[in-house]
């Protein structure tokens, strides 16, 4: 019976690796760079639906403050590209991940400025209810996040194979001197990219602080995300899902049977494996341009 | 081949629409001067022929049309609307649609789903449809791979597939670049021979740019000839090709009083 519980708490903790790690391999696939802000995105789009939510900021109702808080984030990637990266356009990939790795910095000290460093939890309806299914007790929040997570992915994979628009952003990622010859205006498909980001990150954000409280410090775990997307194959959006679950069940089980030191090694050795023998990733998209 | 039917299509088109006409045109690669004042005119239904060495600025001026790259000086005007330094968007808008060179098609996506990147621009469904269906009765094997990924179809399929995209953006001016480049010599003939029946067809205006000057000048109707970023000869296709220069440095034929044929004779004989 525990090791169910372990599954349950293992899967809600990967979906909200695995939705960070969607995010990185989003921006990737369409610009070639990498967000390490992603993981401050996720920590920022936490924090609006709790400044908005909280008694002891706004204190509007829950179900108002969340799509306000994604609406922001949309807002707030797509303003990012427009503002900045748009005028990087043809510099170097390694200048756009500095300028990511110094926002996040930012974002982190923004976050602490406005809602403090200390730990704050996001008062959801969710909260303290549990469902028992047999002698099985579930946190109603962990059932939720995993809803929310097979719900979005879903959304996603119909907006990325059915809509003009999702079509689209994978051919200009695919080959983006094409798209320019067929009309495809490029430019405005990155910075919907970036919002589609931070969209995906303020979900991952709400869906972790619906599981215990948040401080401005919470985005470090854009690392581990990080580390899921390469385990399932930088570049697939099914692959940084996969990985996401896979490190989220590999750590409770980690914690449970290996002593506390080693435990928490345990999704950078898989990664470090992975790396070795798998280069590309669990499910890899590799394709060789036909001459 | 018809020799009167041939000569009569060009005067024809002489009286036709200037449909594109470039005026000083002058682009860079940064520091470099790629092309250097070209001007030249292309007429409605007409198809019309770059032809020039590797390097001698084809390309460039095909994207500087396009607006994938922008004019540092000069005017492109198109159907009496100077298009230099608009957005490749507009452009294809416009009805100007740039076949690539070497295919670069979207490898991942299916072939149905390329074809529906074409259409990007448009939003008449019923229109669409119909580009759809007349793309495939040009190239079947198209329709017959329609769920495939295009990174997985041959050199010359997937050349066909480009032509068919640019097609569905409904082009009045198709820019074609190098569409012989690596296929084999029946497959370009296969490919000409479309080009021409699209044309003749569906009435799209052409602009070729190609290495093999051949088979170019026998399917266009007026050619140019660039080296070094410059136009250093225009006429009549069927002109060019009679023409001596054009057939000893694009076509490969040597007759015995042109020049590089006698030097080499003389040089012969000094070393026996």
């Amino acid at each position: 019976m525990d090791v169910l519980q372990l599954i349950v708490s293992g899967l809600a903790n990967g979906c909200v690796y695995g939705l960070v790690a969607m995010g990185f391999v989003l921006i990737y696939k369409a610009t070639e760079a990498v967000n390490f802000a992603q993981g401050d995105f996720m920590m920022l789009g936490a924090f609006i639906c709790l400044g908005l939510t909280n008694p002891q900021f706004m204190g509007l109702p829950f179900w108002i403050s969340v799509p306000i808080a994604i609406a922001a984030m949309g807002a707030f990637g797509y303003a990012l590209d427009l503002v900045v990266l748009r005028r990087m356009f043809g510099q170097s990939q390694v200048a756009v991940i500095i300028l990511t790795i110094a926002l996040g910095f930012v974002l982190r000290f923004a976050a602490g400025l406005i809602w403090g460093h200390e730990p704050i939890s996001l008062q959801t309806p969710m909260a303290g209810k549990y469902v028992r299914f047999g002698g099985l007790v579930l946190g109603l929040n962990e059932l939720i996040i995993i809803l929310v997570t097979v719900a979005l992915t879903v959304i996603l994979y119909f907006y990325f194979n059915r809509t003009k628009l999702g079509v689209a952003m994978q051919a200009s990622s695919q080959n983006q001197l094409a798209a320019y010859y067929m009309g495809i205006p490029v430019k405005r498909i990155h910075s919907l990219i970036w919002a589609l980001a931070g969209m995906v990150a303020a979900v991952a954000g709400i869906l972790f602080a619906s599981k215990g409280s948040i401080d401005p410090s919470i985005g470090l775990l854009g690392i581990k995300a990080f580390a899921a997307a390469v385990i399932g194959g930088f570049g697939s959006l099914p692959g940084a899902l996969l990985g996401g679950l896979i490190v989220g069940l590999l750590e409770p089980f980690a914690s449970r049977y290996i002593a506390a030191g080693y435990s928490q090694i345990m999704p950078y050795l898989l990664l470090f494996l992975i790396l070795v023998f798998r280069p590309h990733g669990i499910l890899a998209q590799v394709h060789q341009k036909k001459v | 081949m018809n020799v009167a039917a041939k000569a009569a299509a060009p005067s024809a088109a002489k009286d036709a629409q200037v449909v594109l006409s470039i005026r000083n045109i002058e682009s860079f690669y940064g520091p470099i001067m790629a092309i250097r004042g070209v001007s030249l005119e292309v007429r409605e239904g007409q198809i019309v022929t770059v032809l020039g060495a590797n390097g001698a600025g084809k390309t460039t001026l095909m994207k500087t049309i396009s607006g994938v790259m922008d004019p540092e000086k000069g005017q492109i005007v198109y159907q009496g609307q100077n298009i230099a330094g608009a957005n490749p968007d507009k452009v294809v808008r416009a009805g100007v649609v740039h076949v690539p060179e070497g295919r670069e098609v979207f490898p991942l996506l299916t072939v149905e789903e390329n074809l529906k990147m074409g259409a990007f621009t448009r939003s008449d469904t019923d229109g669409i449809r119909r580009d759809h269906d007349m793309v495939f009765s040009y190239f079947p094997i198209l329709a017959e791979r329609r769920n495939q990924a295009a990174g997985t179809l041959s050199g010359g399929q997937q050349q066909m597939l480009a032509i068919g995209r640019g097609l569905m953006a409904k082009p009045k001016l198709m820019l074609l670049d190098e569409p012989s480049l690596g296929l084999s010599p029946l497959l370009v003939k296969e490919i000409f021979q479309i080009i021409r029946r699209l044309n003749r067809e569906q009435g799209v205006t052409m602009m070729l740019v190609e290495q093999n000057a051949k088979v170019a000048l026998e399917v266009a109707d007026y050619g140019y000839v660039m080296e070094l970023g410059r136009i250093v000869m225009a006429d009549a296709a069927e002109r060019l090709l009679q023409s001596k220069d054009v057939q000893e440095f694009y076509l490969g034929m040597q007759t015995e009083e042109s020049q590089r044929g006698q030097k080499r004779w003389k040089q012969k004989k000094t070393w026996r």
